[in-house]
């Protein structure tokens, strides 16, 4: 069961701000679906190693040679705002609650 | 359907590989082709396009294999200069400074882009409903879905309005609405196909395919789709080439049921269970031995997909916030930019994802979550491991039921299960292919097939010979588009 508390724990963790109504339902929602997903808790996996990838390529590397990359223009120009040939983000001391 | 020669619909009704052909004999203009499919496409009326070319593109070099067969592809691959959203309204106009490396290859093959195709908001849906931009409509019955993630590139394909098309698949996302839509939908090989500018879901998942309307324009599409490529660290590529399929034979072949996967009692519709059983009789009739076999972790596929898939969407769609493109919301300071930005611009399924991901991934939950569920990933694997040491293909149903009504499963878990049969093979990296299977109440059902890893040539095969002998080409569901 995923209460209140923690729904709005985790929706702050990941960056989001949930109406009422949402974290009513994410409540509910989550519980059912964790609740289904706590089936694989019965399972014997003692010993068992854990899958990150299916394929098995380790450090593929290329020769660490200088190529040329997205113009710096280009790279900005789907940018919400710029400034002196960089993103312009807002100033994290104007956040209310700057955690 | 108009009678006479080379009006253009006659040109659509054509195969891509029959295209490419007739354009190479000399016998239909690559311009043409491209303006018919165009203008059907701009004609659309299942809201399968979210984008459709304006110009014809510059004409293809001489002896391109292609030549010059237009391609459908699902909005969230990039293409440079040409909007390129993932379904959502947080990329809303965005229009990519570069073009995805499997985009790049087909068009240098000679496939030039023709439209982008709706699909659910990154890839996180089973039935379109979950598009910023709207439901895709299935051909077959405008109240009814195409399936999801990659609904657009389907129904497209299915109405005729793209020769072919290419799709993603995740947890079934090519697969399953390649068969509520009557086509063919392929998942490659994880690895095989480059994943360079698709935008990620999940990354260990995610693999680009084909969706057709048979099974050689799938062969044909995906052996020019197959490479390493350095701007992807998980490809691998494919060791020789994919052929064009041409066996009309079985023999020999031993094909694995899985009773976790397969029957009524694990929740699949009576009326699919039909068709493929049908199709099992014909397997045998082409030569093919057909038995039982066990895959005892598939029944907890789902889950852990559930867990890692969306563990790796939390932390892949970080990005979203603001910065660098797409949606900003100004909100003061930094971190309430990010926030409003994000909280406005994801719709509720991925919203969803984002939590649950973030959840199983957050302190004290990591074992009991994400850490299991990489152990039974590890189970699955080597469920089908075991399965292919007795047989060649493991088959089941594609999706337990045919397209179901608009609006009508409103509860995510009910959704999720729509995946039940085609996650498995994604957990497992292993290739699989659905394809039309005869109909259940007037809609298509699919049947896949799915062997060991790179086992694309023979699995082709395998599906061309079922393919013949199913003819269900004959009922294409373009015929429907009118």
């Amino acid at each position: 069961m995923i209460d209140r508390a923690q729904v709005l724990h985790v929706a702050r963790l990941a960056r989001l701000e949930l109406t009422e109504d949402e974290v009513a339902r994410m409540s509910d929602e989550l519980s059912d679906v964790l609740g289904n997903i706590e089936k694989i808790g019965e399972l014997d996996l003692d010993g068992v190693p854990p899958t990150t990838h299916v394929v098995e390529v380790s450090n593929a590397l290329r020769p660490d040679e200088v190529e040329p990359s997205l113009p710096r223009d280009v790279a900005l120009a789907a940018a919400p705002a710029v400034a002196d040939g960089g993103f312009l983000v807002p100033s994290p001391q104007a956040d209310a609650d700057p955690s | 359907m108009t009678q006479g020669a080379n009006t253009s619909s006659d040109l659509t009704l054509l195969s891509a590989a029959a295209a490419a052909a007739a354009i190479k004999r000399g016998e239909l203009s690559a311009t043409e082709l491209f303006e018919a499919y165009r203008a059907a496409a701009a004609g659309d009326e299942l809201n399968a396009y979210l984008w459709v070319a304006e110009d014809a593109p510059a004409p293809v070099r001489e002896g391109a294999p292609l030549a010059g067969v237009p391609l459908a592809v699902k909005d969230l691959f990039c293409t440079a200069g040409v909007p390129s959203q993932a379904g959502s309204k947080i990329l809303e106009g965005y229009r990519p400074p570069y073009t995805a490396s499997v985009v790049a290859r087909l068009a240098a093959a000679g496939a030039p882009l023709l439209g982008k195709t709706n699909q659910d908001e990154f890839a996180m849906g089973s039935s379109n409903e979950n598009s910023a931009y709207g439901p895709v409509l299935n051909p077959w019955d405008r109240t009814r879905v195409p399936g999801g993630s990659s609904g657009g590139s389907a129904a497209a394909v299915a109405a005729g309005s793209a020769p072919w098309a290419l799709g993603t698949d995740t947890g079934g996302s090519i697969r399953q609405p390649a068969a509520l839509c009557g086509i063919v939908g392929l998942k490659p090989t994880y690895g095989t196909v480059s994943r360079y500018g698709m935008i990620a879901f999940a990354s260990s998942l995610d693999q680009a395919g084909p969706l057709t309307r048979d099974v050689t324009d799938a062969a044909l599409l995906l052996k020019h789709m197959v490479a390493q490529d350095e701007r992807d660290s998980t490809s691998i590529g494919f060791a020789g080439e994919i052929s064009l399929p041409r066996g009309d034979s079985l023999a020999g072949i031993r094909l694995g049921v899985p009773e976790e996967l397969s029957g009524a009692d694990v929740g699949i519709e009576a009326g699919v269970v039909e068709a493929f059983d049908a199709t099992l009789r014909v397997a045998e009739s082409l030569g093919a031995t057909v038995e039982t076999c066990h895959l005892p972790h598939a029944p907890h596929a789902l889950s852990a997909y559930y867990v890692l898939a969306p563990a790796e969407a939390s932390s892949n769609l970080a990005r979203y916030d603001g910065v660098r493109y797409g949606k900003r919301v100004e909100d003061g300071g930094l971190v309430g930019m990010y926030t409003r930005t994000r909280s406005q611009g994801f719709g509720p399924e991925v919203k969803r994802r984002i939590m649950l991901g973030t959840y199983s991934l957050s302190s004290g939950y990591y074992d009991a979550y994400y850490g299991r569920a990489q152990r039974v990933r590890t189970k699955i694997a080597d469920d089908f491991r075991a399965a292919f040491e007795r047989f060649d293909f493991v088959v089941t149903p594609t999706a337990p039921s045919v397209a179901f009504e608009l609006g009508a499963i409103s509860d995510p878990l009910s959704m999720y299960l729509n995946d039940y049969c085609t996650v498995p093979m994604s957990l497992a990296g292993i290739p699989a292919i659905s394809i039309p299977n005869g109909l259940s109440a007037g809609l298509p059902t699919g049947f896949q097939l799915c062997g060991p890893a790179f086992s694309e040539n023979s699995m082709l095969e395998a599906a061309y010979a079922l393919e013949q002998a199913l003819g269900f080409e004959a009922a294409g569901a373009r015929i429907h588009s009118a």
